[in-house]
């Protein structure tokens, strides 16, 4: 593509007018509004990783049993703030920024009606501010799932609502640039994979924030006074449309940039549209189901509700995330076998970079996010299987593998490829990030099976002291539940070390990264040039087995799934009779 | 070329599948389908399911159902709180309610016998977790769940609170006897 206005001066500029760069060392086109933003969110973002992870300390060494630091009310404290600044405002701003990426970047256009974005951005701010400062005054100690008829103060409530119509006006903003881009005809033929997935990813955001609307907002009368009350089954059954469907936002996101990166590492393409689009489309349709998890060991609801909403309708959203897990890892196959990694099932594999934390820090989420997040989240949403599970420590031991090993992992990876293309700058210290993926990740995976294991045995979430002390009734828990609940607290650290590392890199890089040139620019999008259909890449898919080795890794995890299902549906045969 | 580039062929959709996908979406339905059908199948055949059976409630009703089944089944009494350990004939109706930070009252069950166990909490959410069994039921005020249990083992149960209901959620430690069947009203 050349380009005859790249060495424009930008004096010469009209006012108003937009403003493109191409970046030299990706290729990707930014437009300068949408990247501000993008910055701008996602500068926001890791601020609260940062406070979220220095909230993540206090947890740990509380729930260590051999320390046990914190007093029990700050204890709460403490764990309500880390739960919002780490599930809501560290993953919709990243979010936020990627949406803008997937469209405006993606599909090279200017991000439509830019002065709206910033001002979703401010009531972001403020929210999150309002919120934060909430719980940290006391009084608002009520967990992230503000359980009625245990009341926070208004302005929590009132922060979370700022913060959420913020980001709902973010998801638009995302809609009214794929218009633009259309109407522009900044691309042909369909959007991209990615951007379909971030299209995924966003309208499950709409249904997930107007069910938050739909129960904050009246709490925050009750909590004013302007409405008698709020009936307690409802709130848990609405809530969790807004508190689990949040986290389906982050899948469909978290699987967009695993797209993303086979794409910018390998330069692999999906092994079929059809596939994988059909796949996005099963989260679009069933993923939402699945806040009825939260409802399962709850009084009320029916046992065929339960049954067929628990399970997405037939398990058509684990269905499709089975075959995301088994298509991108298959893509990258594919693109390495198409570069001569063809000996044996894993040469693709052992060849792969992995010294690149992109690509180490997507692997590692995507095989985690899988194993751990993927099966634990299938147990504990079976009807009768969550009775054994309900509010133990399994669940956030399940959590951590999906939000931070899956979500969390693959955002910092997606940093690590926009420090030199979006930042402009170069990484500070690459040593340094080239360990943390595994540092980070690895530690998590250990983190998240103890506290599986020890939920498994019964330790409640959200309990101060499993010792009891003060209580009427003495109850011990076995001794292998107090060794893993120290193993939570050194897993924890580990993590926390590796998260620590991702923020000093992000930042440092930031502030004092060799600043990197901007590449040509332009006043006027560059479109996507249509691409030819290349004879090589177009008859793979009807060749026969183009990724055996995925196949095979796809057959290890599903006997580990099979396996430890019926281990589970062996447990809960010994327990109690219940009808 | 990429999942970054919009699709090289227009009609993307036509494009043939890989062995290896077609496959893999196969087995994976398939084990869809089995999980789904598991917990029907677990609804027939098995023994543990949770019971639907909900009636609306008010703390005052609730407790006032409780107190009738304590005046009438009450053997002892125990820890300095008083707290009264019931023990209600096989079968019957049995009582057991959530309040900050304790459960009330005691209950004094017999292996392998059924009971009607109402739940409910007053104030705030509660959590009834039976251990070690590691039976979990979520318990929200003014709703009476009606789970029926058989408990298969003989012993002294613990029921823990795990749902967070403010600073002495950890102090807020149940019980349940379970007597064998033969030997009733063993002295403790």
């Amino acid at each position: 593509m050349s380009n005859a206005e790249a060495t424009l001066p930008p004096a010469s500029m009209p006012a108003g007018k937009h403003h493109y760069r191409t970046c030299p060392r990706s290729g990707l086109q930014f437009e300068r509004q949408a990247e501000r933003l993008m910055l701008a969110n996602a500068v926001a973002a890791v601020v609260f990783l940062l406070i979220g992870g220095i909230l993540a300390i206090g947890i740990v060494l509380t729930r260590w049993p051999a320390v046990h630091w914190l007093e029990a009310h700050t204890f709460y404290q403490v764990l309500t703030a880390h739960g919002l600044d780490m599930l809501v405002f560290w993953i919709i701003f990243f979010e936020v920024a990627v949406l803008y990426f997937c469209s405006s970047t993606l599909l090279r256009c200017r991000i439509a009606t830019p002065k709206i974005a910033w001002l979703a951005f401010a009531l972001m701010v403020i929210g999150a501010i309002v919120n934060n400062v909430a719980v940290y005054q006391g009084g608002s100690s009520v967990m992230m799932t503000s359980y009625v008829p245990m009341m926070a103060a208004p302005s929590f409530y009132l922060g979370l609502i700022l913060f959420a119509v913020g980001a709902l006006i973010a998801v638009f903003v995302f809609f009214g640039t794929l218009v633009v881009a259309r109407r522009d005809r900044t691309y042909q033929g369909s959007v991209p994979l990615v951007t379909f997935g971030a299209i995924t990813a966003a309208i499950i955001a709409v249904f997930t924030i107007a069910s938050g609307a739909a129960i904050l907002i009246p709490t925050w009368l009750l909590s004013i006074n302007l409405i008698e009350a709020v009936d307690p089954l409802i709130y848990r059954t609405i809530w969790w449309a807004f508190g689990h469907s949040s986290q389906q936002i982050n899948v469909a996101a978290h699987i967009s940039i695993w797209y993303l990166v086979a794409a910018v590492v390998f330069g692999a393409r999906p092994m079929s549209e059809r596939v994988s689009r059909g796949a996005f489309l099963l989260y679009i349709l069933f993923l939402q189901l699945a806040s009825a998890h939260h409802l399962l060991a709850d009084p009320g609801m029916s046992t065929e509700w339960k049954v067929v909403n628990t399970s997405y309708f037939m398990y058509f959203a684990v269905l499709a995330s089975m075959i995301h897990g088994l298509t991108i890892p298959g893509a990258m196959e594919v693109a390495q076998r198409q570069k001569g990694y063809t000996r044996g099932l894993f040469e693709w594999l052992r060849k792969a970079p992995w010294g690149n934390p992109v690509f180490s820090g997507v692997f590692i989420s995507l095989v985690g996010f899988g194993f751990l997040g993927g099966i634990s989240g299938v147990m504990m949403g079976t009807e009768q299987l969550n009775m054994i599970i309900h509010n133990t420590i399994y669940v956030p031991g399940h959590f951590h593998a999906t939000v931070v090993v899956g979500t969390t992992l693959s955002f910092m990876a997606l940093t690590y490829y926009l420090i030199p293309t979006l930042f402009r700058r170069e990484m500070i210290n690459p040593g340094l990030a080239r360990i943390q993926p595994y540092l980070f990740g690895l530690s998590m995976y250990f983190f998240c099976l103890v506290m599986m294991g020890a939920g498994t045995l019964g330790v409640a979430r959200r309990h101060w002291d499993m010792a009891f002390s003060g209580a009427a009734h003495a109850y011990e828990w076995p001794g292998a539940a107090y060794l893993m609940m120290g193993m939570v607290g050194i897993g924890g650290i580990a993590a926390i070390v590796g998260g620590a590392i991702y923020i000093y890199i992000t930042v440092g890089s930031l502030l004092w990264g060799k600043r990197l040139e901007s590449g040509n620019q332009s006043h006027a999008p560059t479109p996507i040039p249509p691409t030819a259909p290349a004879a090589v890449v177009q008859n793979y898919g009807s060749l026969g087995f183009a990724a055996p080795g995925t196949f095979v890794l796809a057959m290890v995890f599903l006997v580990a799934f099979v396996l430890y299902y019926f281990v589970n549906w062996k447990y809960l045969s010994t327990v109690w009779g219940l009808s | 070329m990429s999942a970054i580039l919009p699709p090289s062929e227009r009609l993307w959709w036509k494009h043939p599948l890989d062995r290896v996908e077609g496959t893999w979406i196969a087995i994976a339905f398939v084990w869809c389908l089995i999980m789904f059908f598991m917990m029907v199948f677990w609804h027939i055949y098995g023994k543990q399911n949770l019971s639907t059976e909900t009636y609306k409630t008010t703390p005052e009703a609730f407790a006032e159902k409780a107190q009738a089944m304590v005046d009438k089944y009450t053997v002892r009494t125990e820890t300095d709180m008083q707290t009264p350990v019931v023990a209600p004939p096989a079968g019957s109706d049995v009582y057991m309610l959530a309040r900050l930070w304790a459960f009330w009252p005691i209950l004094e069950l017999e292996k392998g016998q059924t009971y009607r166990l109402h739940l409910t909490a007053m104030d705030y959410n509660h959590g009834f977790s039976l251990q070690p069994n590691n039976i979990n039921i979520q318990m929200v005020p003014g709703y009476e769940h009606v789970v029926t249990v058989t408990p298969n083992q003989s012993g002294t149960y613990s029921v823990v609170c795990n749902e967070f209901c403010g600073l002495g959620h950890h102090m807020m430690v149940g019980r349940i006897y379970v007597n064998d069947g033969e030997q009733v009203d063993v002295e403790r």
